[in-house]
């Protein structure tokens, strides 16, 4: 697979390939980086948003 | 029958649409759906529910990144389920081809038709992206997960 990274187009087999992630009550998160002769040349990040922002509408009475 | 006290659920739904204005107000230029951008903000930003527009103070910077953002894909009207009414975007957020490598966490939803006011910002984990991709997946518009509820 071809990886656009910091020099350019390389192929992945000549990187070497972290992925990591985390998921909790505000979201669903994986990433990938690519890295060349511990150099990181690639890094890319993908968020599922989980929470909304939530508005609760309220009224008043004339009831005191 | 009786009475029962509440705010009208047509009303969240029309607030998110404009319908409604209890206060000053501009006028548009026509009746279609404004346009809406997504910028994202340095961690060490501080956008909140205080901030009231888009500034390019503390956003991100770097290659493939234009400043203020990318537009948003708005192809679904507001809508009402139960007494909620909600809106969600109907694209992700994406962000092709950049360089961003100090850290960002908050991306600010704002309508850049209304000269840049701001309507929300999301958190998420701190990243940076190197020759890359950011992804900003929308959830599930519905009542319960939608990104804007008025409950």
């Amino acid at each position: 697979m071809i990886v656009t990274t910091t020099h350019g187009e390389m192929d992945d087999s000549l990187l070497e390939k972290r992925e990591g992630g985390v998921d909790n009550d505000n979201e669903s998160t994986v990433w990938v980086e690519y890295w060349l002769a511990g150099e990181l040349v690639h890094r890319s990040a993908h968020v599922s948003l989980k929470r909304a922002a939530v508005s609760i509408s309220e009224i008043g009475g004339f009831n005191g | 029958m009786a009475n029962t006290q509440a705010m009208c659920t047509s009303f969240k739904d029309e607030i998110l649409s404009g319908i409604h204005a209890l206060g000053t107000t501009v006028i548009r230029a026509g009746t279609g759906a404004d346009t809406l951008k997504a910028a994202l903000y340095l961690a060490s930003a501080t956008v909140n529910a205080s901030t009231t527009a888009y500034s390019a103070t503390n956003e991100v910077s770097g290659s493939g990144y234009s400043a203020g953002g990318v537009t948003v894909t708005n192809a679904t009207a507001p809508t009402t389920s139960g007494t909620t009414g909600y809106w969600t975007p109907s694209a992700s957020f994406t962000y092709t081809s950049v360089t961003l490598t100090t850290a960002f966490d908050a991306v600010l939803v704002y309508n850049s038709t209304q000269s840049n006011k701001a309507i929300s910002v999301h958190t998420f984990g701190s990243q940076t992206i190197t020759a890359g991709t950011f992804t900003l997946t929308m959830p599930t518009s519905d009542a319960t997960n939608a990104l804007i509820r008025i409950a």
